[in-house]
């Protein structure tokens, strides 16, 4: 046997390549049963959705994105995005701050708690939505005096992608700002800096790329949401859909070039995420490798 | 400024870290906080700086009760074993920090920050690096521009917890004499954490060392190193040979001499500890009277390592381990080589009681035996025998 373990390094960009013990036959087995399982399900309905907008021709897609209803859509999704992502930054901070930088009583609660929403169906959390803020919830009759509209209108949808975006930013610092410990930030009020200086001059440059990065993650999901936000939108198309829930709607009046030209765009969002990720990803290891050189 | 710590007590979960600690540092001394890792040593070292606050007990600097006081009022410089630098932050602006995070109105202008960076930068032999990121340092100059950096709050303490820590032993050396250098240039109170004896002897006025929350002894390196008061001081300073006596009437047997035992040690089993180079040789047919305590038997020379002008002999003496350190020359001279039998004398020999030495340095379970062989292959083989 080789001594694999000794070559081994957390960090992928310190890892050597490890002497190949499987035969030629079995290496190419496994790549094809690897390529082709990406091939057939990830590839290929994203070729087919591209091909499909391709095949209707420019004009038709352009005038399906124009539609008014669709454009309420995209408004939306943006707008909760919006709202959303800087809401969760601010969460993500303040809670691994928390957690990483003081002792007290209930900090495992608060991870167990930060992580919830990844642990249940994103249609229980619309659920709960309803339960609470809905006609029949608890807070109903309160919300229905004071004639709030949350559960079927804007203020819902904003709430339940709230909801299941909430961990993205948390869990990306969390380990990131344990493993940093707080001697910078005790060296930066001991040199005489404020809470506040210190904040944002030592400790959000320590975990800008780690922050990027979970802000990023969270607003794939803000935009792509659609189990918690179908619960409590109520499908009121032109008002309370979103991108994801517009195609559904379109999809289930048998539109199908105006679903797949919405569809596109989502797609397009989510490239331009992937591609932006790996750029992060690629410079955090680039840090690594600079650091890791003296 | 002269610091003095009183009945301080601080407890983690339901561990007594620190128990009754009362220490008394001068106006611009240099002290070494010496201990083994566990002891308490860099909490009272934080407790010092305000970074943790203690159980009870105050800290007085002039005289004036700070206790109460955050960090940002004391005004304490404190390093960091990892430095602490700010990684997105030039060898400049890491230094400039302390100065720009000023409010307004006490805040040095742009051209008296850069002049003061300057200037301290020159101090710690950094002249040149003041565009480089902290990640293109080696150790030993990060950890300068830790301590220029905390220099500009211009702290009246400086307080470094194990500053050479993560260093490697020829930067250490180096970065000793620089740190012994600055606070020479400064005339700073500075207190600093190791667990290197070596460390703490070489470079402090005095050094204060700690064991399971307790301060155990206070003097100046030679005082301590020379007179240990407790068996773990003793052992903890540097290599260790024991040898059973007993005490009787305040005098021990040792050896073919009756030595007086500091007062305060009860009669009974004692040992007597002996440093390596306490350890004194001569050939066997040659019994030239001396001082020095001299064992009855004779000893055989089983190894020499000669590292530079010493040579680390181990000598068998019965069936137990002596380790001895002789110059070369003293060696030559004596014409012992391995495999010849000598005389072995002991000098200077400190006497405690044993049950105390077993205690606090575990000489005793040096013998234990090892497990016997048989049944740990029985063992390890399982049902299969």
């Amino acid at each position: 046997m080789l001594d694999h373990a000794s070559s081994f390094d957390a960090s992928p960009a310190a890892r050597q390549p490890l002497p190949l013990t499987e035969s030629a036959g079995a290496r190419t087995l496994l790549i094809t049963i690897a390529l082709g399982f990406l091939l057939l399900f990830l590839l290929l309905p994203l070729i087919v959705v591209f091909a499909e907008v391709l095949r209707l021709g420019f004009d038709s897609y352009w005038a399906a994105l124009r539609e008014p209803e669709a454009l309420a859509a995209i408004r939306l999704t943006l707008l909760t995005a919006l709202i959303v992502v800087p809401f969760n930054a601010v969460f993500g901070i303040a809670a691994a701050w928390a957690i990483t930088k003081f002792q007290f009583a209930g900090q495992n609660l608060l991870i167990t708690l930060v992580d919830l929403p990844f642990s249940v169906s994103p249609v229980i959390g619309g659920m709960v939505f309803v339960l609470l803020f809905g006609l029949q919830g608890v807070f109903g009759p309160w919300l229905a005096a004071h004639d709030i509209k949350i559960i079927f209108a804007i203020p819902g949808v904003i709430i339940a992608t709230l909801f299941v975006t909430l961990p993205f930013v948390a869990r990306e610092l969390i380990p990131l700002m344990q493993k940093q410990g707080t001697d910078c930030e005790e060296a930066a009020l001991m040199l005489g800096a404020s809470g506040w200086q210190t904040l944002f001059r030592v400790t959000l440059p320590n975990i800008k790329w780690g922050l990027l990065y979970g802000v990023l993650l969270c607003n794939g999901r803000a935009i792509g949401e659609f189990g918690a936000v179908a619960v409590v939108s109520g499908h009121i198309v032109g008002h309370t859909t979103t991108m994801p829930l517009y195609i559904e709607v379109l999809y289930n009046d048998f539109n199908f070039p105006a679903a797949f030209a919405v569809a596109s765009l989502l797609t397009l969002i989510a490239f331009a995420t992937l591609i932006l990720r790996t750029i992060l990803e690629w410079r955090a290891e680039q840090r690594l490798a600079s650091s890791r050189l003296h | 400024m002269r610091i003095e710590v009183k009945e301080l007590t601080k407890q983690f979960e339901h561990t007594l870290v620190l128990d009754r600690i009362n220490l008394e540092i001068q106006e611009k001394e240099f002290l070494g906080l010496l201990g083994p890792s566990g002891s308490g040593k860099t909490t009272l070292l934080r407790i010092i700086a305000g970074l943790e606050s203690p159980d009870g007990g105050v800290v007085e600097a002039d005289g004036r009760d700070v206790s109460t006081l955050g960090f940002e009022e004391r005004k304490f410089g404190f390093v960091f074993q990892h430095y602490a630098l700010f990684n997105h932050m030039t060898v400049f602006e890491n230094v400039a920090f302390g100065m720009k995070v000023r409010p307004r109105g006490a805040r040095p202008d742009k051209q008296a920050i850069a002049d003061r960076v300057k200037e301290l930068l020159e101090l710690v032999q950094l002249g040149e690096f003041e565009d480089r990121f902290p990640a293109q340092l080696s150790g030993g100059q990060r950890q300068r521009v830790a301590l220029a950096r905390t220099l500009t709050i211009d702290p009246q303490v400086l307080l470094l917890d194990e500053p050479f820590g993560a260093l490697d032993a020829k930067v250490r050396v180096e970065l000793r004499r620089s740190l012994r250098n600055i606070h020479d240039a400064t005339g700073l109170t500075t207190i600093f954490v190791t667990h290197d004896q070596e460390e703490a002897l070489d470079l402090a006025d005095r050094v204060a060392i700690m064991n399971h929350g307790v301060i155990e002894q206070v003097g100046a390196p030679v005082e301590v190193y020379e007179s240990p008061k407790t068996p773990f001081i003793f052992d903890f300073l540097g290599h260790t040979n024991s040898f059973d006596c007993v005490i009787r009437h305040g005098k021990a047997r040792l050896g073919d001499k009756e030595l007086n035992v500091e007062p305060g040690i009860p009669d009974g089993p004692g040992v007597a500890f002996v440093r390596p180079h306490d350890i004194v040789l001569s050939r066997a047919n040659d019994p030239e009277p001396t001082q020095d305590a001299k064992l009855p038997d004779t000893a055989i020379m089983r190894f020499v390592s000669a590292r530079g002008q010493r040579a680390a002999v181990e000598l068998l003496y019965g069936k137990r381990l002596i380790e001895a350190e002789v110059s070369r020359e003293r060696l030559n001279e004596l014409r012992l080589s391995v495999g010849d039998k000598c005389t072995i004398r002991l000098r200077l020999p400190r006497i405690y009681a044993k049950r105390d030495a077993e205690k606090q340095t575990g000489i005793g379970e040096r013998a234990a035996p090892r497990p016997r062989f048989r049944k740990r292959l029985r063992s390890r083989l399982g049902g299969t025998l």
